[in-house]
């Protein structure tokens, strides 16, 4: 990592600190943004998010590897995440899925090689009314076919 | 994304409701009249355990300290249900003025939303409705002008773990811990989040409470059956017609579901969503209700085309990634369950270890932790139980077609 990319790292932590508290009980809140606006939270990040709530940085990354939206790996800049819960998957997620890793060159699960986007499964996003269901990053989309889907994933920019 | 209100129709739930009018008349009360209401009225927990909501706001509020929390549990992750994400997205004001009832109710002046991270495109549009209480003084100080009185609320995302839909999961969340369940006793009323007397209530219940405060118990029991009073959300998907969020009485028989969504080749339904038990067509003259079916509200629909080995794994899949693994009962088993089904599915099985998957599935039910543990072999039992002829029984001999 470069300096002025830990630099900027610790600015955006010291601000999250401020925001939330140097309390345990801000630690997802922090972990939250950090994984949103760098796609992952480095051992870097890890450190001293826990040097400020005065925790080890062994329980951050224990926090970060229990759930399942926090990650210590790079990751593509963009997140396709398709749901594979049981009503996505009788409403045919398997040809989104098929479709998606067709034009991407990738499977599920990988990233492409211009870390542009990560294709992943996520469980049940409570969308079943409108199946097959996917989120790309925050926002999410239903009612899809794999023509919609490969055209939304088409459209990140 | 759906916005914007559909025009639905309920008779407790989506009944007419003025945003505030909870908080106004409660404030009217005191609390004793406001516990006396919710005790007569039977309501039980609608996220799926069905505990009396009253006992848990009568235990809140017993319990002496100088700081309580009332927490909302949004973190509706159980598969095949979205009711809550109805509730947030059309009826908010239900949810946050129950709250406001309950700080007052159980002395606590901070609610929590542990909204799960899959929601989180909701997050702005409530944070707006908050700052709109705020400026009513629904939230706030003095709240409507009773002195003394303050309560806020503020919304916490969640990060992708379905056990933080169990409470005392969710408080260690909430705390900055893994989502692993507590040990219990002590309960969350006397010792929750940070140590102090916490009552976490789904979002369906606190909907359903603004309702009885305004319109009373007595209006409230006279829907439902016998021994389950009122209404309940169901979450209807699948294979139907109209899928969807349905407010239907407790007693409602499944049939009569599946003619009200236009469901009409089902062979199967599960009911209370993965963790739930599925039902085959001889049992769909079986009723909705504490004393017969109770259910967190999910509802999903096979029809004749679906292979039900095929879903079962779908579930069991789903319970192996979500097991915290903190206890052995739920994160081994969950594992030999699954090892189970692929057996089936590739003819490598005797009936000799079925038997013995089966009683794996029962000691887990008991030996678990959490309700994720105790719950996850019900479709396991119940799919093996009821569509044994399909999954057992093709070939050889008899009557296939």
């Amino acid at each position: 990592m470069f300096v002025e990319e830990k630099t900027g790292l610790i600015e955006e932590i010291d601000k999250l600190v401020a925001k939330y508290g140097n309390t345990r009980s801000s630690l997802l809140p922090i972990l939250h943004e950090i994984q949103k606006k760098y796609r992952y939270i480095s051992d870097f990040a890890q450190q001293e998010i826990a040097k400020r709530l005065k925790i080890h940085p062994v329980e951050v990354y224990s926090v970060i590897s229990f759930y399942s939206f926090l990650n210590s790996e790079p990751k593509g800049r963009n997140l396709v995440r398709i749901c594979k819960s049981i009503v996505c998957d009788m409403k045919g997620k398997d040809a989104i899925v098929k479709a998606l890793e067709r034009e991407l060159g990738i499977k599920i699960g990988e990233t492409t090689p211009d870390k542009k986007i990560t294709l992943e499964y996520l469980n049940c996003m409570g969308l079943c009314d409108h199946a097959p269901a996917m989120a790309i990053n925050d926002r999410v989309y239903t009612d899809l076919t794999p023509e919609k889907a490969v055209e939304l994933v088409n459209n990140i920019k | 994304m759906e916005s914007g209100k559909t025009k639905r129709s309920g008779t407790v739930i989506f009944s007419a409701y003025e945003r505030g009018a909870a908080i106004k008349k409660a404030l009217s009360l005191s609390r004793n009249d406001i516990l006396f209401e919710l005790k007569n009225s039977g309501l039980k927990g609608r996220g799926g355990a069905g505990f009396p909501t009253a006992t848990k706001w009568m235990l809140t509020a017993a319990a002496v300290s100088d700081k309580k929390y009332l927490i909302c549990n949004a973190d509706e992750g159980e598969p095949g249900t979205f009711k809550d994400r109805v509730l947030l997205i059309e009826y908010p004001e239900l949810v946050f003025d129950a709250m406001v009832v309950g700080g007052y109710t159980i002395g606590a002046d901070e609610g929590i939303v542990y909204l799960r991270g899959e929601y989180e495109y909701l997050i702005d549009s409530l944070n707006d409705y908050l700052e709109e209480m705020r400026k009513d003084n629904l939230l706030g100080e003095n709240i409507l002008g009773k002195n003394g009185f303050n309560f806020d609320i503020k919304i916490f995302l969640g990060e992708g773990a379905y056990v933080c839909g169990e409470e005392t999961a969710l408080i260690e969340s909430l705390e900055g811990q893994r989502g692993e369940a507590r040990n219990r006793p002590p309960y969350p009323v006397n010792t929750g989040y940070l140590g102090k007397p916490t009552c976490v209530n789904n979002v369906e219940t606190l909907a359903t409470i603004s309702h009885i405060i305004v319109k009373g118990s007595e209006w409230y029991k006279q829907f439902g059956s016998d021994k389950s009073k009122g209404t309940k959300l169901f979450s209807i998907s699948g294979d139907c017609e109209r899928p969807g969020v349905y407010e239907l009485e407790w007693g409602t028989k499944i049939s009569e579901v599946l003619e009200l969504v236009g469901a009409k080749d089902a062979k199967a339904v599960q009911v209370g969503g993965a963790s739930g038990i599925c039902l085959n067509s001889s049992q769909f003259d079986r009723t909705l209700a504490y004393e017969d079916i109770p259910t967190g509200g999910s509802i999903i629909i096979f029809n004749k085309s679906r292979n039900m080995l095929k879903v079962l794994k779908n579930f069991m899949e789903f319970f192996v990634e979500e097991s915290c693994g903190q206890c052995t009962p739920c994160r081994i088993g969950n594992v030999k369950l699954l090892e189970g089904i692929k057996m089936i599915e590739e003819n490598k099985f005797t009936f000799k270890q079925i038997n013995k998957l089966k009683e794996l599935a029962e000691t887990m039910k008991i030996a678990s932790k959490c309700g994720l543990g105790q719950s996850s072999p019900n479709p396991f039992l119940s799919i093996l139980e009821n569509f044994k002829d399909e999954i057992f029984n093709h070939s050889g001999g008899g009557s296939y077609a």
